[in-house]
């Protein structure tokens, strides 16, 4: 150690003064944190908050969707002049109701929702360290995230409506202010919007990765980070490289709008008139759009991944099979999703031999993809399960993921994909593998670490409920999905009642909404039990799950700091489950291998000679 | 700053976690103008292009950037060696030859007008106020970052015991001096 670091060390002690003995004010210690674990639950209020106002806005629409033929005069009072005169759903408002949708849901719900709540808690706590690497900067990343927020709010209420070109935002139509309402000024909106969401995302990213590569406790190697914690990394490292390719894109289109630049407009006639945009191209912006695009669906279910790998072989007490192939697909996922993304974009006139090799790159993805679905799988093929509420949405995770996984091949080959492009059948392949994958992926994660976030238990029975009208509700919703996209039904349309082909398809649609509503209805199940159990829940035991990860050797309520005294010592892998001829059918990774002696394996066996024990208490 | 060290109570491993954090930091604007170079090539692949009559001034702000990071090498190393005095002369230098960059980039903003290429236009000019003025922008970032070290110089808080804040702005300097070489060199061989 140099003298500069050790004076170093003084300047961040200066830097990071938090008092742990004093109170803390209401406004330092629940508004201005610097605290991981209430930062987390920041994200998570906020992202519980989008989920709820997303799902209502898709409540809307499927109402449109499964019942065209009626009033929705009733939401008047909510909607005002949304509603036209003959009772109807503006049929522009309808386009702004599902860019909203999917916006909240992949960027503000399952990105900042998913990776904030659960990065935030679980990164510091699982590694071993006190905190984020910088408390400052992941605050900051919170209140960008807030600010972004507030701007997309707010841009619901606006006379021309929130954004309307669909969550990818394509130019020439959300290029041109005039073009339709969602194009006006609520596209502004949501590309300050995005800006701030993408500032947010980096500042949490950065912070993140440096936790994880610097701040580990003493014998936490690479090669013993649970799982969800490398889904993390890699979410973040994929983060940090395509936001700022989707800021650049929206750079660009921020200037084609109001400045009248022509990076992606060209030749465009509006109401017979030329507007005098030359030389520019719109599949540019597809280009600089989906290379962000496709890594984010895997930033959105790799944290999903991570945690439910975690709640499985917990709740298999059994380790997780295949612990470096897990870690191996984590990481070819990360990388092949950068070289896939122009499979968005068949359609758009590209070379087909280009559109080949993006088929075969594509169609590799499933590998790590499917190895993941296996080991999942094999964990729990034999294993004592245990079925808590976790463990059920986690298990309905590889459910959706292979369901929805399977769709994905067939979209991969770019001959079928010229047909079931922008339908209904792309909309169920990607709700089923990423929107509810990630979506139970969440609810997993709360359900499993309520304990450690709250100091209390969830009600299970209520849980239980919850996942089965979940589970079943969404087969119900995404699966008649597919069949309506063979038939040829094309996405983002506010009617189908002037085709008549598509009339046979009616009663399947309203079959859809209807159990999109019980759906909906059925989290507030899950609303009622998170909040009334933060308050009224059981107090937590210690380690609830018997799980081995260290963030269950905190105390009940962790303070800033999160240990009591020094850090625990890391010793082994987080998966020693059922291990044979151990006491207990767990043992957490803090304990060594000189206190298992009946346990070890040979080669463990050897580690522990050079185990270092001090501060070490032997437990029995 | 290699080895094992206590930071806050925690064991760091490698490298200082905020120094880590910057570099982080590159990594994403790096990735900001690879998406901006790869999308000049992707529309200059698709035609409907012009050649852009590059400003002279550029010849000159580049000469200029390359001293500032000169100086700012000087103002390093006089930190390293305690030499408070130069430490401040060399970043104030600095500071001086930045500003004198940006009023450089601006004047030639107008040469390019005087080219006849304008921001709004074809998007072969376009991208070149682009690139410029995002790499300004970062620029101004780092012109901000010099001044709290300057502060700190001048409060005796930058010396050899003392450099986390100096070596990043060194390494954040020297990276957009880089980013200018490269992007200069970037349009002029794709025109
Ligand atoms: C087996 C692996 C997968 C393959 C081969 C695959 C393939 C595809 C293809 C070719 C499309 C474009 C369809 C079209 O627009 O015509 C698509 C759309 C999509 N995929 Fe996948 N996919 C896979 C897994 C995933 C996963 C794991 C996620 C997310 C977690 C995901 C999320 C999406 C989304 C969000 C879209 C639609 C984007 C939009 O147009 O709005 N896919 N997929
Ligand atoms: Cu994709």
């Amino acid at each position: 150690m140099s003298v500069t670091d050790i004076h170093l060390q003084e300047d961040l002690a200066h830097d990071d003064h938090h008092d742990e003995h004093h109170e803390q004010g209401f406004v330092s210690k629940y508004i201005f944190t610097t605290d991981h674990k209430m930062i987390a639950k920041q994200f998570l209020i906020t992202g519980i908050f989008w989920a709820i106002i997303g799902g209502g806005l898709s409540i809307i629409f499927r109402l449109q969707l499964g019942f065209p033929e009626m009033s929705l005069e009733w939401l008047r009072p909510m909607l005002g002049q949304w509603i036209t005169p003959e009772g109807k759903l503006d049929a522009e408002f309808y386009l702004a109701l599902v860019t909203m949708h999917g916006t909240i849901m992949v960027f503000f719900v399952l990105t900042a929702g998913l990776s904030g709540t659960f990065s935030n808690f679980l990164i510091p706590l699982q590694i071993g360290a006190r905190d984020m690497a910088s408390g400052f900067m992941n605050m900051l990343s919170y209140w960008f995230f807030f600010a972004s927020s507030v701007v997309m709010f707010i841009s619901l209420f606006l006379e021309t409506g929130p954004a309307g070109g669909g969550w990818t935002v394509y130019p020439p139509l959300s290029a041109l202010p005039q073009a339709i309402k969602g194009s006006a000024a609520g596209m502004t909106m949501w590309l300050v919007s995005m800006a701030l969401f993408i500032a947010s995302s980096l500042l949490g990213g950065i912070n993140y990765i440096t936790t994880i590569i610097n701040l580990r406790t003493h014998g936490m190697s690479f090669s013993r980070l649970p799982l969800t914690i490398w889904a993390f990394f890699v979410t973040a490292i994929l983060g940090l490289l395509s936001f700022p390719v989707l800021l650049s894109a929206a750079l660009l289109l921020i200037f084609d709008r109001s400045f009248g630049t022509s990076f992606y407009l060209s030749e465009i006639f509006i109401a017979g008139e030329a507007l005098p945009n030359v030389g520019g191209s719109p599949i540019l912006y597809q280009h600089l759009f989906w290379f962000l695009g496709h890594p984010e669906v895997y930033i959105v279910i790799l944290p999903a991944l991570g945690i439910t790998s975690e709640i499985i072989a917990t709740n298999a007490r059994k380790p997780i099979f295949g612990y470096k192939a897990m870690i191996g697909s984590i990481l070819g996922i990360g990388f092949l999703s950068f070289v896939v993304w122009a499979h968005h974009m068949f359609v758009t006139g590209m070379n087909p031999f280009l559109g080949s090799v993006f088929t075969i790159l594509t169609l590799i993805i499933a590998v790590p993809s499917a190895i993941k679905a296996f080991n999942y799988i094999t964990t729990l093929w034999k294993g004592n399960i245990v079925f808590t509420p976790a463990m059920l949405f986690s298990i309905g995770l590889v459910s959706f993921f292979i369901s929805g996984g399977l769709t994905g091949i067939f979209l991969g080959n770019s001959v079928l994909d010229i047909n079931l492009h922008d339908t209904y059948f792309v909309v169920a392949h990607f709700h089923l593998v990423m929107g509810s994958a990630s979506f139970f992926g969440m609810l997993a994660g709360v359900y499993h670490w309520f304990p450690k976030m709250f100091g209390r238990m969830m009600d299970d029975k209520l849980g239980k409920v919850h996942f089965w009208l979940s589970f079943i509700g969404i087969y119900l919703v995404f699966f008649p999905l597919h069949y309506i996209g063979i038939a040829g039904f094309p996405r983002r349309y506010y009617s189908f009642t002037s085709f008549e082909t598509f009339s046979i398809y009616g009663d399947l649609n309203a079959l859809v909404s209807i159990a999109a509503i019980l759906t909906f209805a059925a989290q507030f199940i899950f609303l009622f039990n998170f909040f009334y159990s933060i308050f009224r829940g059981k107090l937590a035991p210690a380690n609830p799950w018997k799980s081995n990860t260290m963030e269950w050797t905190t105390p009940r309520f962790p303070g800033h700091g999160n240990w009591v005294g020094a850090i625990p010592k890391i010793f082994r892998w987080p998966y020693d489950y059922s291990k044979p001829g151990a006491k207990d059918d767990f043992i957490p990774q803090t304990v060594p291998y000189s206190h298992t002696p009946e346990s070890n394996l040979e080669h463990e066996e050897e580690l522990t000679k050079e185990e270092d024990l001090t501060g070490v208490e032997k437990v029995n | 700053m290699t080895g094992e060290m206590e930071v806050k109570n925690n064991q760091v491993r490698s490298m200082h976690p905020q120094k880590f954090a910057m570099w982080l930091f590159l990594v994403s604007v790096v990735m900001i103008f690879i998406s901006l170079s790869s999308a000049y090539i992707v529309k200059k692949s698709v035609g409907n292009w012009v050649y852009i009559d590059f400003p002279s001034l550029f010849q000159y702000t580049t000469v200029v950037i390359v001293l500032s990071s000169i100086s700012m090498h000087f103002a390093y190393i006089s930190a390293k060696r305690n030499n408070i005095k130069n430490i401040r002369i060399g970043l104030g230098i600095t500071a001086m030859l930045a500003i004198a960059f940006i009023v450089g980039q601006f004047n030639a903003w107008g040469q390019l007008v005087e080219n006849g290429h304008h921001f709004v236009g074809n998007p072969a000019g376009s991208f070149v106020y682009i690139f410029t003025g995002l790499h300004v922008v970062h620029l101004a970032g780092a012109i901000i970052f010099l001044f709290i070290v300057l502060v700190k110089a001048f409060k005796y808080k930058v010396h050899s015991k003392s450099m986390v804040r100096m070596e990043m702005c060194t390494t954040f300097w020297h990276f957009l001096g880089g980013l200018w070489l490269y992007l200069y060199l970037f349009l002029i061989f794709n025109n």
